[in-house]
Formats: structure tokens, sequence, C-alpha cells
């Protein structure tokens, strides 16, 4: 053989299987095989579509009038739209005063005075650890009992403040630990060089460690907001007016249309949440393509160290 | 001014075989999800990593499906959709046909997790690896068994256990699908007793006995197993 050959690229055939880790680019028998297996598969998934939708006929929910409820303006306008806004109003209030918090606290486990250290420490590990609905139900039931007995006046605690607070919570111990594992992930260098040129503590903080670690740490963050959507349908349990509660309680109440009311408010749970993870993706993608940081990206959740709770 | 609020626990000791009937529930709830979802979310990893588009596409539908919608959501759909309107009976037995229920909205969507670690796990396989196991000449399976699965498994530790810890937590949610258990306890002391601090910081006591050990155990199981490369 020549060692100089010219090489021109072969006729691609339509869709020419790529060897992966698993499984070597078949041949001709592996690949006979694969078009069986393909056909078995399609019947089998086929099947089950078919046993599912037999047994949604058999109890009557295909029936066009259990639908046609979401045809109407007024399904929408009435329960939907306000139900989307509530669930809306709650994550973002979540979002914004978990970040705050996330901030705060990540700051305070990254401080070299033990006694800001070990509280935060503690705080963030405490609120990770517990599951979020029954800090749901201290923060909505909590408050009143122990100002009644000690006698001050205090005001209700309402499902959205509740919700809202215990998603901060919660969702901010996270963060913390994002924020944390982000100024982390700057290489030493980095802060080593900024005290070598003179600047204080703050200073590498605030202009050396903060920027780039923002742009790494940013797909881990923005994932973490999408399981904070997610959990806001648990105000459904304290009888906040969301998504759930509009569209799981109120419409089948009015239509008794359960299932098909649950699989509406499924499509547009993920439709919200899959824009957030686009989102999430599109930002590390361009994070693990940007110079400017020296720090490794954390990914979305499965590649880097800090995942996000389902 | 009534101090008692803030520092009574006798609720709590008055209670001791409620608390442990709850907690116990929790563990066998938690237990019985682990085994299920670990099973579905494998099969799921193998139809997503297979070589068939079909397969694939199905397991990729699944997941995006089952990690986007609220667990609320999901548990819900089992109790009043499945049972309720479908008229969807494991067991004759009220109890008995909750736990199954809310097992399999949880281990549905917590298989969703799991699929996708797995496959991220190996995903970290470097090419090469599988490359060099075929030029000396192993057969798939064993590729499989004696090259890749190791790596990917060892990879796989540490997400496994987030997502098991945070299958622990979610538990609580089930009190939507009306099984019994420790969150359900816990908002019907607070009924009896009123929301006092005590009883919270009991059940946040016996959820991080839960968890956290968790949390070490996988901790310590995936730097042991951490591969040197």
């Amino acid at each position: 053989m020549s060692t100089v050959t010219e090489t021109k690229p072969a006729p691609r055939r339509a869709e020419k299987p790529q060897a992966s880790v698993l499984f070597d680019a078949p041949g001709p028998k592996a690949r006979l095989r694969h078009n069986i297996l393909t056909l078995v598969a399609a019947v089998a998934i086929l099947g089950i579509v078919y046993v599912v939708l037999a047994r949604l006929d058999k109890e009557g929910q295909l029936d066009g009038k259990l639908w046609k409820p979401f045809l109407k303006g007024s399904t929408w306008t009435d329960f939907i739209l306000p139900g989307i806004g509530g669930t809306l109003k709650a994550a973002f209030a979540g979002a914004v005063l978990a970040l705050l918090f996330g901030v705060l606290f990540g700051l305070g486990r990254l401080s070299e005075h033990r006694w800001i250290r070990v509280p935060a420490a503690a705080v963030v590990e405490f609120f990770r650890a517990i599951p979020l609905l029954i800090l749901i139900f201290f923060v909505f039931s909590g408050p009143a009992t122990i100002a009644t007995a000690l006698n001050r006046e205090f005001p209700e605690v309402s499902a959205f403040a509740a919700l809202v607070i215990a998603l901060m919570l919660y969702n901010g111990s996270v963060l913390a630990e994002i924020f944390r594992a982000g100024i982390n992930s700057v290489p030493r260098g980095q802060s080593e060089a900024a005290y070598v040129i003179g600047l204080r503590k703050s200073g590498v903080m605030r202009l050396i460690l903060i920027p780039q670690a923002t742009t790494a740490m940013m797909p881990a963050i923005v994932s973490q907001l999408v399981v904070l959507l997610k959990d806001s349908a648990l105000g459904w349990i304290i009888g906040y007016e969301d998504l759930l509660n509009t569209g799981y309680r109120l419409i089948p109440a009015q239509y008794s249309n359960l299932i098909p009311a649950a699989i509406v408010i499924a499509l547009i749970y993920i439709a919200m949440n899959l824009a957030i993870s686009y989102l999430a993706t599109w930002l590390e993608k361009r994070s693990r393509r940007s110079r400017k940081t020296s720090a490794k990206t954390l990914g979305t959740g499965l590649s880097g160290e800090v995942i996000p709770a389902p | 001014m009534n101090w008692d609020v803030l520092l009574d626990f006798s609720p709590l000791a008055d209670n001791g075989d409620k608390l442990l009937t709850a907690f116990w529930a929790t563990i066998r709830i938690s237990l019985t999800v682990a085994v299920l979802s670990l099973l579905i979310g494998t099969l799921i990893t193998a139809m997503r990593v297979s070589p068939i588009r079909v397969l694939r596409i199905a397991g990729g539908f699944y997941v995006n499906t089952l990690r986007n919608t609220p667990l609320t959501l999901v548990l819900l759909f089992c109790s009043l959709g499945l049972s309720d309107t479908l008229k969807f009976k494991i067991s004759g037995t009220s109890t008995v046909n909750f736990f199954w229920l809310a097992v399999i909205g949880m281990s549905f969507y917590t298989a969703a997790f799991i699929a996708e670690s797995l496959r991220a796990g190996i995903n970290t396989v470097p090419m090469g690896q599988a490359e060099a196991a075929r030029a000396i000449g192993l057969t798939f399976t064993q590729s499989l068994r004696m090259v890749i699965m190791p790596q990917a498994f060892r990879a796989v530790v540490a997400p496994l256990g987030s997502v098991m810890i945070a299958m622990i937590k979610n538990t609580t949610v089930v009190l939507v699908a009306s099984y019994y258990e420790a969150a359900s306890l816990m908002k019907d002391m607070f009924e009896q007793y009123g929301a006092t601090l005590p009883i919270f910081i009991g059940f946040a006591v016996g959820f991080m006995c839960l968890t956290l050990p968790t949390g070490f155990f996988f901790g310590w199981l995936a730097k042991r197993m951490q591969v040197a490369r």
C-alpha cells in the first residue's frame, strides 16, 4: 500500500450507523438482525399503546365530550392561564429568593471565619437533608401556632408565602452547594495570582472568582430551577392555586374529565420545563466553548458532581 | 407566655410507637421503590443505548415525559386516575392497593432519573476502551462484562446516590396517593397538637437519619470505587 493515497470520500449511504461505546458499526448480518428487532420492538410498543388506549376507551375516557372543554376559550382563560400564572409567580418568586439565599450561604460556607462557616454549613446541610413537603407544612402552620402560644399577634401565613419560603430554603440550600462548587472549580492559581497583584479578599471574590464561576455554574443553576418549578406543584397539598390545582381539581370538578385533564396539564408542565432545560443545555454548550473562564463547566447535573435532585 | 410550643417534646415521646410505624412505612416504600426503579431504570437505559432506533426514541420519550412532570401530578394520577377512574386495582385491600399505587408512581418517576444517570455513566467510558476490547477479540458480552460495565458502574455510584436520597425525601409526596407514612403522621400531629417546633424537629431528624447515612454510604462507595485514569 502506498503511503500517499488519495482517499475519495466514499459515497455516503443514507444514515450510516456509527460505532458507539457499546456497539461496533454493524455489518450486513447485524443490520439484518437490527431490522428484525426494529420490527419486533415497533410491534411491542404499538401493542402497549393499544392496550392503554383500549383501557381508556373501555372506561369511556376517549369520548369527545371529555376533551371538548380544552377547545373552549373559557377553560383556558378561567382555569389554565390563571393556573400557569400562579405556578410561574410562585416559581419566579421562589427562584429569585433561592438565588439570593444560595449566594449568601454559599459565600458563608467559603468564609475564612469559623463562626460564619460552621453555622452556614449547618443550615445548608439541614435544609438539604429534609423533605421539602414537611418544610412546607411547618412554614405554613408553624408561625401561627408559635405566635399564639407566645401571646403575640402574627399575620396568617398564606399558602403562597409558605410555598415560596419553603422553596427558597430548600432550593437555596442546593444552590448554595452549587455556588460553592462553582467557586471551588476556579483553579487555585487564579486567586493566588489575584492576591499577588495586590487585590484584597473582597476584590478577589468580586473581580476574579465570581465572574469565572458564574459562567461555569450557570447550567447547573438553570437545571435546579427546573426542579424548583416542578416542586412548586407541591402547593396543591396546602391549597395554593397553581396549574395543578386549577387544572386537576377545578376543571375535572366541572367536567369530570380527570384523565384528559391530567394529560393536558402534564403536557403544559413538560413544555415549560423543556423550555428551561433547552436554555440550560444551550448555556452549557456556550460556556464550554467560551474561553472567558478557566473553571470547568459544572454540567446540567449528570456529568458534574452537583446533581439536581429529582 | 407558654414556652411549651418551643420546648415540649412530649408529643413525640407519647407517640413513639406511631412514629416508628410511620417511619417504617417510609423505609418500606423507599426500599420497594429503590428495587423497582433500578429495574425499570436499567431497562430504559438498555433501550436508550441500544442500536435500534425505535427503542432509543421510545426510551427518550419516556425519560423526557416523566422527568419533566411534577411528582405530585404523577402520584395524583395514580391514585385518582388509575385507581378511581380507570378502576385499576392491584389488591382488594385498600391499604395494600394504595401502597402499590404509590410504589408504581414513585418507581416510574424515579426510574427516569436513574436511567439518565446510568446513561451518563456509560457515556463516561472512553471510546478507546471499547475499541481496544474489540481489537483483542472480546465478544460483545465479554467486553460489556469485563471492560465497559465495571467502569460505567463506578462512574454511576455517586449520581445514583443522589437520586436515591432524593427518592427517600420524595416518598413524603405519596401523601397525595393516600398511603400513610411519616409526612402524613406529621400532618396529623400538627392538627392534634398544633404545629410546634419540637414536632417538626423530631420529624426532620427522623428523615435525616434516613438520608444522611444513605449519602455517606454512597459517598464512601464512590470514593472507594473511583476509576483511576
